[in-house]
């Protein structure tokens, strides 16, 4: 009993030392669960500036947003990293960031940079599209659909599963992109013609990819999935033996993949406002742009950064992706999605 | 006036004792409990609340999306109550099977049934698909055999497989709190019953089920607390066509941000839940009867006569299949390598393979957060430790004074379920607010997380302990006492033996709530010592073969961690233990 009592006494001591502060200065990091970079890459940032980076991740893109407003006077992190289109005007209602004009905004193409006062700075994009498995259609002998009207057609019923909107942004986004093509006149004629051909709904992306997904490691029944035209190059590197060809695709038509954009801004009342800042420069500038592909699957927004052979090779981003304006999302969402529950699942 | 200041002095005394013997000592017990519950509950969860009931706040609710939400309530109730009278039917026959017989293999089965109650949904869910799902082998079981096109049952996303996983979950609840009492009641009431002329389902019906009612009821609001709450199993399972209450205060809170009706809705969620408990305790205090209770050997016997065979022979299987079929699928599909032809599939080719294993101790992209497994599994093991030894000394002091109730127990009774009533993502909103300031800026520590586990862990580690401890008869203490033992020694003798049994079952609820936990540990977990569900998590959140199997792997090895260490606990012989 004793020894027990030493050994969990130690292991609280552990815990309780490890959150003691170590090196010079810290900076601190809020982001999603999604964020995900390479030791050296960090590192090289850390041994530059003799700085410890800690991250705090804070659950999903929506959870870490509302903690980061919930704790605007009196902030946790000095960065948050996270924020994408979807969220970002309830992000800037809330006032939550420190503006600042990054030099390296030069290499950063106009249309990712949505926020004009500079409170929130691109750093990658990615687009979601409908996935579909090659092998289905070949041995079908069905051309996979190329555009969203082709979807509602009889030789595709009960192909698709995408996400619910209201619980996943994946699903939010291809819900976004079918408001954009139809208008807000059509696109709930659509998804009841959607509806009436079988689509399938699941909550998460998790299920919709892994469970329902026949080109992805369950082998589920669905060859049609809403996901990110990353995937395919996921798919040969994470591949369980090595693959000569992406066994899945992206369907690029027009408006059939919403363009999603991740932001960083700095938080309003951080104390270490000079390194945030250096931070901000570092996430832009292209060591940690190129590192992003293989890390969170995004594409990164500097025109400077190269993208790995993989996502040249087996990815594409869409021609013509879907955009909305922030503030027209942030207006409509709860209306889209509430509307879209209402003519799709009840 | 020496004489007079002695008096005064002992008169004082005599008040002073009075005082802490009226007063202080029932306070005692519950000092802990509520200097912990205050601080890291109630105080976080009002200042969440607040700010979305504040006057202000609330004029912002809108009618219609309030009435849309109310839709899930009814849901709610009628999946919960569905959910747990189905776990009752499973359960109460799997208590009487491991309460009264031995049979080969029994320890392990036990362990089996236990081992949902701490798996992640998402290991869960993939455990189902597996088995019953579009792809599953049951399915492609019957396509095969029959020459059908598509999938004849389709199971995933309808009410079965929400009621199906609930069971799955909780009869571990029904074995662990009522077979405990039943181990312990004395087998000659029920040869004394059967002597007077009692048929066996007489002697059920009269005596053994009104003896048992305490534990029964324990287990029942437990589960229906559990199931009435429900998130993973909606999400995950049922999918978008079920919404409960936690899935609503979900959309609400983080999605939507509408923390108006996020705070309506956990309020409702939370009141149902003191409502529930106060009918249980108000049901329980009626029904508590004390017996000269027996070592748990005392009550075991092999099946004899052939109907006692069938019974084992027939709960042994149900429960293999129940248990044991879906959650093989993982550690099977851990090991095998499903391989494409090259892109353009035709055929899909079988192999095994260990590479899920071995690759999960590479770190191949250099990422960041990589864990090598063995700290996952070292993480996950300190946060189950500090819940256990923090369940057990706050909720230990509680039970006990709750076996004798006063009326300050009656009072705070109810109270004590209320932490599984609260959803995780409130109550994590909920620490943002309060402790992001010094002198309690905790946001960021690590204890969050076995703080976060105890919370859950508390009404589990005191509904296992209170009927156990509430059964010892007092006049066997007093008759210890006039044959002369001392205090020490009565507790030791009398109250030992069973509090011994009731608190390694205790300890084994907190250790599978503390290894499982997902919700809650997502929002306050440091990336850097995260736990073994939440490293399940991070693989299932990429595309990749390679990435499922890790998943599967490590599931497959969250699995064995829990099994060993259920098993661990349950051998530990402290001494005195098993010697009446």
């Amino acid at each position: 009993m004793k020894r027990i009592l030493l050994i969990v006494f130690l292991l609280a001591a552990s815990l309780l030392s490890a959150c003691s502060p170590k090196g010079p200065v810290t900076l601190t990091v809020m982001t999603h669960d999604s964020f995900a970079a390479s030791q050296s890459v960090i590192t090289a940032f850390e041994q530059a500036n003799n700085v410890k980076v800690v991250f705090l991740k804070s659950g999903d893109a929506g959870a870490a947003l509302n903690k980061a407003i919930l704790s605007k006077d009196a902030p946790l992190a000095d960065v948050f990293y996270g924020v994408d289109n979807t969220f970002l005007s309830r992000a800037l209602a809330a006032g939550i960031y420190e503006p600042y004009a990054s030099p390296l905004l030069a290499k950063i193409p106009a249309g990712f940079q949505l926020d004009p006062q500079n409170s929130a700075l691109p750093v990658d994009y990615g687009d979601i599209c409908i996935n579909y498995d090659k092998a289905f259609f070949a041995a079908h002998n069905l051309p996979f659909p190329a555009t969203l009207e082709d979807l509602v057609k009889p030789e595709y019923k009960g192909l698709l599963v995408v996400e619910n909107p209201a619980t996943s942004s994946p699903g939010l986004a291809f819900l976004l992109a079918t408001v954009v093509h139809f208008g807000e006149t059509g696109y709930l004629d659509y998804w009841r013609s959607l509806r009436l051909n079988g689509v399938v709904v699941v909550d998460g992306w998790e299920t919709a990819y892994y469970t329902n997904f026949s080109g992805s490691s369950g082998h589920g029944p669905q060859p049609l999935v809403v996901s990110y035209s990353s995937s395919p190059a996921a798919e040969v590197i994470y591949a369980t033996s090595p693959l000569t060809d992406a066994p899945t695709a992206s369907i690029l038509g027009p408006d059939t993949c919403f363009r999603q954009i991740e932001f960083v801004g700095i938080l309003k009342g951080t104390s270490h406002l000079a390194l945030a800042q250096k931070f901000v420069d570092f996430m832009l500038s292209q060591p940690f742009q190129e590192d992003i592909p293989l890390q969170m699957f995004m594409y990164p927004v500097n025109t400077d950064a190269s993208l790995p052979q993989e996502f040249t090779q087996y990815a594409q981003t869409a021609p013509h992706p879907a955009t909305l304006d922030p503030t027209v999302i942030a207006a409509n969402r709860d209306k889209w999605i509430a509307d879209w529950t209402a003519a799709v699942l009840h | 006036m020496p004489i007079y200041h002695e008096v005064a002095r002992t008169k004082g005394n005599t008040k002073f004792r009075a005082f802490v013997s009226s007063w202080l000592r029932p306070v005692l017990p519950w000092l802990g409990i509520s200097i912990f519950l205050g601080l890291f509950f109630f105080y976080p969860l009002a200042r969440i609340l607040w700010l979305g009931l504040n006057p202000v706040a609330l004029k912002t609710l809108d009618l219609a999306s309030t009435l849309l939400a109310f839709h899930s309530l009814l849901f709610t109730f009628y999946q919960a109550a569905l959910s747990t009278i189905l776990t009752l039917v499973l359960g109460l026959p799997a208590a009487f099977l491991f309460a009264r017989y031995a049979f080969r293999g029994k320890s392990l089965l036990r362990v089996l049934t236990a081992i949902p109650f701490m798996l992640p949904t998402v290991v869960v869910a993939a455990g189902f698909n597996a088995l019953l799902g579009p792809r599953g082998w049951v399915n492609l079981g019957l396509m095969d055999l029959f020459h059908l096109q598509s999938a004849p049952i389709s199971f995933v996303g309808t009410l079965g497989v929400i009621l199906l996983a609930h069971v799955f979950y909780n009869t571990t609840i029904v074995i662990r709190l009522v077979g405990n009492a039943l181990s312990h009641l004395d087998p000659r009431l029920e040869q004394a019953a059967r002597t007077l002329g009692a048929d066996p389902p007489r002697v059920l019906s009269h005596l053994t089920l009104p003896l048992l009612r305490p534990s029964i009821l324990a287990a029942s609001v437990l589960i229906f607390i559990f199931d009435f709450t429900s998130f993973g199993v909606i999400l995950l399972l049922g999918g978008p066509g079920f919404s409960t209450l936690e899935v609503e205060i979900y959309k609400q809170a983080v999605q939507i941000f509408n923390l108006p009706l996020a705070g309506l809705l956990s309020l409702i969620q939370l009141l149902c839940t003191l409502v529930f408990s106060i009918l249980y305790s108000r049901i329980v205090r009626r029904s508590v009867v004390t017996s000269a209770p027996r070592a748990a050997e005392a009550n075991l016997h092999e099946a004899h006569a052939i109907r006692e065979k069938l019974f084992v022979a027939g709960m042994v299987l149900l429960l293999l299949a129940l248990f044991l079929l879906p959650l093989i699928s993982l550690p099977l599909r851990s090991l095998v390598r499903l391989e494409a032809d090259r892109g353009e599939r035709g055929q899909v080719r079988y192999g095994i393979t260990g590479d899920y294993y071995a690759e999960l101790f590479i770190n191949r992209n250099d990422s960041l957060f990589y864990v090598p497994p063995f700290d996952a599994i070292g993480n996950s093991l300190s946060y189950a430790a500090l819940t256990v030894v923090l369940s057990l000394a706050l909720g230990f002091p509680v039970a006990s004074a709750l076996a004798r109730p006063g009326r300050l127990e009656r009072l705070l009774d109810p109270f004590l379920m209320l932490p599984l009533g609260a959803s995780a993502v409130t109550l994590g909103l909920g620490f943002i607010v309060a402790f992001n300031k010094p002198p309690l800026r905790l946001v960021t520590s690590p204890l969050l997380v076995p703080l976060a586990h105890t919370l859950i862990a508390l009404p589990f580690v005191i509904r296992s302990l209170q009927p156990a401890l509430a059964s010892i008869p007092d006049r066997l203490r007093q008759a210890a006492a006039s044959l002369g033992a001392s205090p020490p020694r009565v507790w030791f003798t009398v109250d030992w033996p069973i509090v011994m049994r009731a608190t390694l079952s205790a300890a084994v609820f907190a250790f599978t709530v503390s290894l499982g936990e997902f919700g809650a540990t997502s929002l306050v977990v440091r990336p850097e010592y995260p736990t073994l569900p939440i490293a399940i998590a991070r693989f299932l959140s990429q595309p990749g073969g390679m990435n499922y199997g890790q998943a599967m792997a490590m599931a497959t090895v969250l699995m064995v961690v829990c099994g060993i260490g259920i098993l661990l606990i349950e051998r530990l012989r402290l001494p005195g233990a098993g010697e009446f």
